[in-house]
């Protein structure tokens, strides 16, 4: 079990209040990534939950237990730090053992447990190495084994992918995944990258300054933002938000278009515009086009490749059922 | 960044270390204070009653005044002239490529692991004795008089004495800092047309002031400590005697403790003025 | 990218540095050639003395003298002993201060520097009449807490800067895997800091070994360590020049060797970390 629900939590370091009180229900079971940007208050919460920070205010509830004043330890969550924390001193196999060893269990289960580990994770082969003699991937698999040796009621993910270069972190994204769906336990999982949250999440929550800005499935956010920012937060590359005398045609302060809902044409559209500077992907064509209905260059995607030359003129035309329609204070009309 | 039970663990953690300094601190201090301000004499007559400021002015006017801050000011001002140039120069030859580098620099650094009272009378026996020592039997060697250091140069011998033991210190400081200085730096004056004497100007005794600094703030307070090298060599005679030794000498020797506990409250003081300059330098780096 | 130098160069470097360097060495070379030399040999002119034939004799003098190895196990007990009874208190702080920083800390930091620059002299007589009154003069137990408040703001400081560099992560990996805080001191943090905590120790057994304020002042006969075995040399029968340099080198031989190991901990801890 672990469904973990957070009461009014919020968070204070002085007089500087960086989560606002909050409520949120993590179900059991479920995939939940915890996205915004740097500085948004995100891995504040995932430490409220582990423990390793006190609330200013409000409650941490475990399978419904209050699991405020408890301290980490005794929390039963496992946590996945962004630096992987692997005790440099101690062989693999030591490391995973390690929280058996802390809670006591005798020797041959702990040794069960960890070969078990092992094999899930393909560390088999490095079982007797230290941390220092792995590869960034094989210490990531390591700081998992450390947390599912122990069958936590949930998983803690903090940054995890972040130090890993960009082909290995698309491997891990599965990896994880692939766990998730095995052993059916929650995972919260913290990023800063909206793709990660995306492709991994079964339930998503948008933090900006400690807000919650949406909380929804991932298609649920990028098929209907509840405003302004996670429009532009979710989605890649980003949603083109328009505002002025083309956003009042629609009666909205603000309109939003992505670059996959906008046709372009070189003969006819409803915007016209000037071709700047394009970027070619081979799968897709983004281009970057000045047009008088922004001020703003709006950004368009084309699938497939598509040639259109530096200045050349072209036409827009912006598909009116995936037009998103926001208010003065952004948030979204319907 | 931290939770409650952490921090209050953290105070009990704290706690020993902060409450046995606090004692260490205070509780000599108060008394030092409080002799300090009585006429005090143990083996005469004990505590003859509260004289005000009278050991203060006393200490202060008596004849050996003067002459012990002289002689402190000579051992410490002497041997941080020699420390730091002689260092400064030792570090820049040192960082130099060359065969053996760590031998030599194990070389260099052995004088400072010798304990005060061995390199005291080693030096005053081995070496400065006038009619045995090394130095003697070298004067001899060449016709001249051997010299009796420790009494017809008193201070230059204490002082030889006290910078051969801090030279590796003020050495090994400043071969850190200047191991630390970027190569590139002194390469881009260099292309600059900077010649050695402006590079060694411009880019390296910059680059060394504050690693000076340290060592001289370091090294006064330590050198207005010395003590076991005058008592092993002198005894404070010969013009040797320091505040340190003259402060020892009323309170141990003529057991007149209200009088040395004043000079003690003046020794205190000097120290945390120069102590003040140091935490300045070292409670920046903290931040950094 | 370091240049290429010239031999010529390197090789002037090198005459210059190595004939400094023993020129700095000679006096503790000296002490060594002296010490297997009889005394009336090691009076001669310097070079009668080197061709002058060598000898253990004076070793075996000052072993017989029993109270030689009495003040090399004082100076053993006194140096590790206040060592080590540091570092029990210094681990604690240091770990409260690394990991929970608060905005005291720092003050906390540096007013404990600030008591190791106490001048000793300032409070002889005070701490002098405590030893008498609590019959704690000459007595090896006295000494060692002496030296050990003497020594405790650098192991402090000095555990601080090696427990800084240690992630804060780690300790809280250790403290979700269920560790209470004695474990997460004992198996995580202490193995982690034991190059950092061996050289606190090496350094500190050094300077309580050098220490010649305390030891000269607080002691007599039980208790006296080398610095004051050596102390008692410098009346007349100092003359002995092979005794006193076997004695010298016995004194400083362990601690040289000591020191040489740790010289690059010796500039960190004895400044205070000023200097990088």
């Amino acid at each position: 079990m672990g469904q973990i629900q957070l009461n009014q939590v919020s968070k204070s370091f002085g007089p500087v209040e960086v989560i606002p009180p909050l409520d949120l229900t993590i179900e059991d079971g479920e995939f939940v990534v915890f996205v915004g940007p740097s500085g948004c208050g995100k891995s504040t919460l995932l430490r409220l939950i582990a423990g390793l920070e006190d609330v200013s205010g409000g409650h941490v509830l475990i399978d419904g237990r209050d699991a405020t004043e408890i301290v980490p330890a005794k929390r039963g969550l496992a946590m996945v730090f962004q630096s992987y924390a692997l005790y440099p001193h101690m062989s693999v196999r030591k490391n995973i053992a390690f929280p058996l060893r802390m809670a006591g269990l005798d020797k041959a289960e702990q040794d069960k447990r960890v070969t078990q580990a092992a094999e899930v994770l393909n560390l088999t082969d490095y079982l007797e190495r230290r941390p220092g003699q792995l590869s960034g991937g094989q210490r990531q698999r390591v700081a998992i084994g450390r947390a599912i040796v122990r069958e936590p009621a949930a998983f803690l993910f903090d940054e995890p992918l972040s130090n890993l270069d960009a082909a290995l972190r698309v491997g891990m994204r599965l990896e994880i995944s692939e766990l998730h769906k095995r052993l059916k336990t929650t995972m919260i999982y913290v990023t800063h990258d909206q793709v990660e949250a995306m492709t991994m999440a079964d339930k998503i929550v948008v933090l900006q300054a400690g807000v919650i800005e949406q909380v929804g499935s991932p298609l649920e956010l990028y098929q209907r933002p509840r405003n302004t920012f996670v429009a532009g937060f979710i989605g890649s590359p980003k949603m083109n938000l328009i505002r002025g005398a083309e956003a009042a045609k629609h009666d909205a302060d603000t309109i939003g278009i992505r670059p996959e809902h906008i046709g372009i044409s070189s003969t006819e559209g409803t915007w016209k515009g000037t071709v700047g500077v394009s970027e070619h992907l081979g799968s897709d064509t983004f281009f970057h086009v000045q047009c008088n209905a922004s001020p703003e260059p709006l950004t368009v995607r084309a699938t497939g490749e598509m040639a259109l030359s530096y200045g050349s003129e072209v036409y827009l035309t912006p598909r009116q059922e995936h037009l998103h329609r926001f208010d003065a204070k952004g948030l979204r009309l319907e | 960044m931290a939770t409650q039970h952490s921090r209050s663990a953290a105070r009990v953690m704290m706690a020993p270390a902060v409450i046995l300094l606090l004692g260490w601190m205070l509780v000599p201090l108060v008394m030092t204070l409080y002799f300090s301000f009585k006429q005090y004499l143990p083996l005469r007559g004990g505590d003859l009653g509260w004289v005000g400021f009278d050991n203060y002015v006393r200490f202060v006017t008596s004849s050996a005044f003067w002459p012990s801050i002289q002689a402190t000011l000579a051992i410490v001002g002497g041997v941080l002239v020699i420390t730091v140039i002689l260092g400064t120069f030792l570090a820049m030859l040192l960082d130099q490529p060359m065969w053996g580098q760590g031998i030599v620099r194990i070389l260099v650094i052995a004088p400072f692991f010798v304990m005060p009272t061995v390199s005291a009378l080693v030096w005053k026996n081995l070496f400065m004795d006038p009619v045995n020592g090394l130095f003697a039997h070298l004067w001899k060697s060449v016709g001249a008089t051997p010299i009796e250091w420790l009494s017809q140069a008193s201070l230059p011998s204490i002082i030889l004495i006290v910078s051969w033991q801090w030279l590796p210190f003020a050495t090994l400081i400043l071969l850190t800092a200047i191991q630390s200085l970027d190569s590139e730096q002194l390469e881009a004056a260099e292309m600059d047309g900077a010649r050695w004497p402006s590079r060694f100007i411009y880019i390296i005794l910059p680059h060394l002031s504050r690693a000076i600094t340290v060592v001289i703030l370091i090294q006064t307070i330590f050198l207005l400590a010395v003590f076991a090298e005058i008592f092993v060599t002198t005894q404070g005679s010969f013009g040797t005697r320091t505040l340190t030794y003259l402060i020892f000498q009323r309170v141990l020797e003529s057991q007149n403790v209200g009088l040395g506990s004043a000079g003690g409250v003046y020794a205190i003081i000097l120290a945390n003025i120069i102590a003040l300059f140091l935490m300045r330098i070292v409670g920046k780096n903290l931040d950094a | 990218m370091a240049r290429a130098v010239t031999t010529q160069r390197k090789t002037l470097n090198t005459i210059i540095a190595w004939v400094i360097g023993l020129v700095i060495f000679f006096p503790i070379l000296w002490i060594i050639i002296l010490s297997f030399k009889s005394e009336g040999d090691a009076i001669r002119p310097p070079l009668e003395v080197l061709t002058s034939s060598w000898t253990f004799d004076s070793y075996a003098v000052v072993q017989e003298r029993s109270d030689y190895f009495k003040h090399f196990v004082n100076s053993v007990t006194l140096s590790v002993g206040s060592t080590l009874l540091g570092l029990i208190i210094a681990v604690p702080a240091a770990w409260a201060m690394a990991f929970v920083p608060s905005k005291s800390t720092r003050n906390i930091l540096m007013w404990m520097l600030s008591t190791k620059m106490l001048p000793a002299v300032g409070v002889l007589y005070p701490i002098y009449l405590l030893f008498i009154r609590l019959g704690l003069l000459d007595s090896r137990i006295g000494l060692v807490v002496v030296l050990m408040l003497i020594n405790l703001p650098i192991i402090i400081w000095m555990l601080y800067t090696y427990f800084k560099e240690i992630p804060g992560e780690i300790l809280e990996a250790a403290r979700m895997d269920g560790a209470t805080l004695r474990e997460e001191i004992l198996y995580v943090l202490t193995p982690m800091a034991i190059p950092g905590m061996a050289s606190t120790v090496l350094l500190n057994i050094i300077l309580a070994w050098n220490e010649a304020f305390w030891t000269l002042n607080l002691t007599a006969a039980k208790a006296a360590p080398l610095t004051a075995f050596i102390a008692s040399y410098s009346s007349p029968e100092g003359l002995f020049y092979a005794k006193l340099s076997a004695a010298s080198t016995m004194a400083i031989a362990p601690i040289l060797i000591m020191g040489w190991f740790s010289q690059k901990q010796l500039v960190r801890g004895l400044t205070f970390g000023a200097v990088k």
